[in-house]
């Protein structure tokens, strides 16, 4: 294997540089426990575009673009593009949309589990063991034959769509440039307040996605297929890089500062732990059922995934029914609409699961 | 014998659980497995070599690769 990043050594460094990035990228002004969050930020995305109106949670995230532009990138280098799709591209949608729904009940996607736990908040441990409860319900359909079926070789443009959208949302930036206290610059709306309105400066976000997004391309990092194949193969090559993103950015927290142990009054968070726990199941079993979390979906659209595309796509969607349908948690707490929408999402999950398996 | 598995085109892992499959019919001998993108041919070659497998060859195949795995009976 000549490929380093992919080797054990490799991906412990991916996760330390990750972990490390992510703690600075809060001190250099991401909110609190969200250095990076893909949920989250594909959330902001759809706020920023007014797919939804949460006016607390509007930006165009420039990390979110470096991922899948960092991803185009090392694949081009690496001569890994390979423009692809067709594996059940509908499955996928759907999968990203209730995805994206049970991260925000919870609050969080896995990446930002392992950050909100980093920074000591308590109750990503019951989101993180649901995650793993998701993912292990996953695992039973795996191995009872599920399985979406082959995608197949498309044109090259093909797999230069997505990466070409995140290039139009930096345009998009460039253009609407965030005016101090206004909501609206253009065409594309800002937070004045909440969690939208903390960013780091827009070029170090970006240079960090880019880093991020290359560096994950070359190791395969998934925070989903870290837990999947340990419980599947009892594999702990993902899962050691998992580990070390953790243990970086619990360290780079204590340096800086932003260690503040606890349950109550965590940034971003809410105490019903059921719920926490809920939300990432169905989230996790999303994810399992995708062959992807979040991140991994995005830099596998960057490599030419047609169909990690629509994933993306659907969390998009995901988001803006959450926000307007009154589905995602808050800090008061998961709501009532967002508790049906589960239950929902995991019966439309398990359907997915039980009724795509080929006959083995 | 020579088993041929092709798991072009699959996502992650399908590609590993039916080289695992493969391996667990087949306790020795050679398997041939066909993947199309980097990320399968590295989990393959590490999923067969935590079962005792070696990547005994490596070729360019179409857009993909054969890989060719061997254990001693």
């Amino acid at each position: 294997m000549n490929n380093v990043l992919a080797t054990k050594r490799g991906i412990i460094g991916v996760g330390i540089a990750i972990g490390v990035l992510a703690s600075l990228l809060q001190f250099w002004g991401n909110p609190a426990n969200m250095g990076i969050c893909v949920a989250c930020f594909v959330r902001d995305i759809t706020g920023a575009l007014g797919l939804h109106r949460a006016s607390v949670v509007q930006y165009l995230r420039p990390e979110i673009m470096g991922f899948v532009l960092g991803s185009f990138a090392a694949a081009h280098i690496f001569k890994e593009f390979r423009p692809r799709l067709g594996s059940a591209p509908i499955v996928r949608f759907i999968l990203g949309v209730f995805a994206m729904i049970g991260a925000l009940i919870f609050l969080g996607c896995p990446w930002r589990a392992v950050l909100r736990l980093a920074g000591g908040d308590f109750n990503a441990v019951l989101g993180l063991l649901g995650l793993a409860a998701g993912i292990w319900i996953g695992t039973r359909f795996l191995k009872s034959g599920y399985n979406l079926g082959s995608s197949h070789k498309t044109y090259t443009s093909v797999g230069w769509i997505f990466p070409i959208i995140m290039l139009g949302f930096l345009i998009l930036i460039f253009f609407n440039p965030m005016l101090p206290g206004e909501g609206k610059s253009g065409i594309i709306f800002y937070s004045v307040e909440g969690p939208g309105a903390l960013h780091a400066p827009l070029i170090i976000s970006l240079v960090v996605g880019l880093i991020i997004g290359f560096l994950a391309q070359r190791s395969r990092f998934c925070t989903m297929g870290a837990i999947r194949d340990l419980l599947l193969f009892k594999q702990t090559h993902l899962f050691v890089g998992l580990v070390s993103l953790a243990v970086a950015a619990f360290v780079t927290n204590l340096a800086l500062k932003q260690f503040n142990p606890g349950f109550a009054n965590q940034p971003v968070a809410h105490t019903m732990h059921i719920w926490n726990f809920a939300g990432m199941i169905l989230a996790g079993l999303a994810f399992t059922l995708a062959g992807g979390c979040p991140g991994r979906q995005l830099f596998l659209s960057g490599e030419g995934d047609g169909d990690a595309s629509l994933f993306v796509i659907g969390m998009i969607v995901g988001a803006a029914f959450a926000h307007n349908f009154g589905l995602a948690s808050s800090g008061a707490g998961a709501t009532t609409a967002g508790i049906i929408a589960l239950f929902v999402g995991l019966i439309s999950c398990l359907l997915i699961g039980f009724t795509m398996r080929e006959s083995m | 014998m020579e088993n041929i598995i092709d798991a072009k085109g699959l996502s992650c892992p399908q590609p590993v659980i039916l080289t695992l499959n493969a391996i667990k019919k087949q306790k020795s001998g050679e398997l041939v497995i066909l993947v199309d993108t980097e990320t399968s041919r590295e989990n393959v070659c590490r999923a067969a070599t935590a079962q005792g497998w070696k990547t005994a060859d490596i070729q360019p195949e179409g857009d993909g690769y054969r890989l060719i795995l061997r254990k001693e009976g």
